[in-house]
């Protein structure tokens, strides 16, 4: 699908200036969207914020692939007010050392949104200021969202799966 | 045992700073929320928010559920303001299956949209009257949240969580008992509405309460993602209604407040203003709607709007398709997609990244309330005790959008 010329030029720009660590550029929806490294997430970040104007950190967030090589994707949304732009950024991380620098020294709003993707997805941000659990309780002891946790209590004997068509 | 848990004393006899928790139930909160509070005297020196009380885990319920079973699991986002995040989800869907809604679908969701933006703010203003001291203009205007509800009940059948409309359009057409009720809601309502703002706008003792409490400078809420009627206070004329417009928004004529200074006074008459505007986009499209064909209350997606009750009963398709929409067999595509509107407090935002199955693989909700909330605690050191109590009321954290 042919890009529009606004996500065009972001799509040169980031090219020029961090080469190969821009990768899969797409446009679902309208929305620009590529993948970029841990190693130069945060230098993206704050050029997006700085020359590029996308002034606003809109969310963080994390996917869970289970099976794939780096199977955590953490994403970050950005949005460009002046000239309404949004933008989508993917850094996949493996499961196994599940680490990314912290973006709240681009944006304070971030220290809240890391500290949810970490308690759900094990996501660990390094560099975050107070990095504990936000939603579940501190001794959970697991992080509820990856796909290998069941929805619901498995051992629980009183409740038939199959009546309720799951 | 997990051993990092934030300090929330010194532990020291002789210090003399109180430790104060502003527990999870209080009457000044509104909703489950904790804030461990260090007080020196009055003063708040430091404060730690705990929040995760009514986490209910609906981004992983969502992985497990069709499409039109997460319409109730978004109406407990913000639930007093649920059809908002209802018609909030059924857009992401419509984007996600690249849908249009016929204009008389839009207008009638914006009418909702807008009552329950009413009844968002009806919340917000009066709970900070309230916890100023005055009671009285709480009570005259959650009258008109009630009206709010039976326009609410008359078409979709509830009240608070509402699970109105579907993938499409609405499951029912308004009824001339909906539009009568609309038509004196729009009589009555500015007539208490300048009832409410004679008791508080010019009060002295309201304005010497709220008044230059709580400043916020566009940087710092910018730099802490606030979004909705808290950012627009700080001066930003950023709304989600304006900028990505979505149903039919950019067809309707109205203005966004913006505040200087941020403090609670300025969020108090940005909400206040922005119910006025929402009592005229209403008025318009209930005048566009006149000009609109009538009858239509839904699109045309037979894969996931339930076909009339006749039909099913007489049409081997209907049938068909009524089976297979309930027992959730049909996939929906492979793709990405981020939408957002403008809720109540801010920008909603539903991520929902979808397999080619019948249930999303992931579903996020970008909530205001858990983003504007973060900047709480940091903003309350220093601050007096009782003003931090009502910057909390002013920013508006409904508890089951905090913690989703």
């Amino acid at each position: 699908m042919e890009e529009t010329t606004l996500n065009n030029d972001i799509h040169t720009k980031l090219t020029e200036k961090f080469g190969e660590k821009v990768t899969a550029v797409s446009e679902p929806y309208g929305l620009l969207t590529f993948v970029t490294y841990k190693d130069v997430i945060v230098n993206v970040l704050s050029h997006l914020k700085d020359e590029l104007k996308f002034n606003f950190l809109t969310d963080i967030t994390a996917v869970h692939y289970p099976g794939q090589d780096h199977g955590i994707a953490v994403v970050y949304h950005l949005n460009n007010m002046v000239e309404r732009v949004r933008i989508r950024i993917k850094v996949f991380i493996s499961e196994q050392n599940p680490t990314i620098p912290t973006a709240t020294t681009v944006w304070k709003g971030a220290n809240w949104m890391e500290r949810e993707t970490y308690d759900l997805f094990g996501v660990k941000f390094e560099g975050h200021p107070d990095l504990r659990r936000i939603l579940n309780m501190d001794d959970l002891g697991v992080h509820p969202m990856l796909k290998q946790y069941p929805l619901e209590d498995p051992n629980r004997v009183d409740k038939k799966d199959e009546f309720f068509g799951r | 045992m997990n051993h990092n848990h934030p300090v929330y004393t010194d532990n020291d006899p002789q210090s003399e700073l109180v430790t104060l928790n502003l527990g999870p139930t209080h009457p000044a909160t509104h909703g489950v929320f904790q804030n461990v509070l260090q007080l020196d005297g009055e003063r708040i020196v430091s404060g730690v928010s705990t929040i995760g009380y009514i986490h209910r885990a609906f981004e992983k319920i969502a992985e497990h559920r069709p499409f039109y079973q997460i319409t109730p699991l978004t109406d407990r986002l913000n639930y007093c303001s649920s059809p908002i995040n209802n018609m909030g989800w059924h857009m992401t869907v419509e984007k996600l299956l690249n849908i249009q809604m016929p204009k008389r679908v839009d207008y009638l969701r914006v009418i909702i949209m807008e009552l329950s933006r009413i009844a968002d703010h009806i919340i917000c203003n009066t709970i900070i009257g309230q916890d100023t001291g005055a009671t009285t203009t709480f009570l005259y205007l959650f009258q008109f949240r009630e009206h709010i509800y039976e326009i609410f009940e008359e078409v979709c059948g509830a009240r608070l969580t509402t699970n109105i409309g579907r993938i499409g359009g609405f499951e029912r057409d308004f009824n001339d008992i909906a539009f009568a009720k609309i038509n004196k809601f729009l009589k009555e309502f500015p007539v208490a509405l300048k009832e409410f703002e004679n008791l508080l706008t010019r009060n002295r003792i309201f304005i010497d309460r709220t008044a230059g409490v709580a400043e916020v400078t566009k940087e710092a809420a910018l730099e802490y993602s606030w979004t909705g009627p808290l950012l627009r206070a700080a001066g930003v004329d950023y709304d989600v209604r304006v900028a990505d417009p979505y149903s039919s928004y950019q067809d309707f004529d109205f203005e966004i407040p913006v505040g200087t200074s941020g403090d609670i006074y300025d969020r108090y008459l940005v909400r206040d203003e922005e119910m006025w505007q929402s009592l005229r986009i209403i008025e318009q499209a209930l005048l566009k709607l006149k000009t609109e064909e009538k009858g239509v209350f839904h699109a045309d997606v037979p894969d996931f709007y339930l076909p009339p009750k006749q039909e099913v009963y007489n049409n081997m398709e209907a049938l068909i398709y009524h089976f297979k929409i309930v027992m959730g067999e049909i996939d929906a595509p492979k793709a990405e997609v981020y939408h957002a509107v403008e809720g109540g407090n801010g920008e909603l935002g539903f991520y929902l990244i979808n397999d080619g199955g019948r249930t999303p693989y992931r579903l996020h909700f970008r909530r205001p309330s858990f983003i504007n909330y973060q900047m709480f605690a940091p903003m309350s050191e220093g601050m007096l005790l009782s003003d931090a109590i009502i910057n909390m009321s002013s920013m508006n954290i409904i508890a089951g959008e905090l913690d989703a």
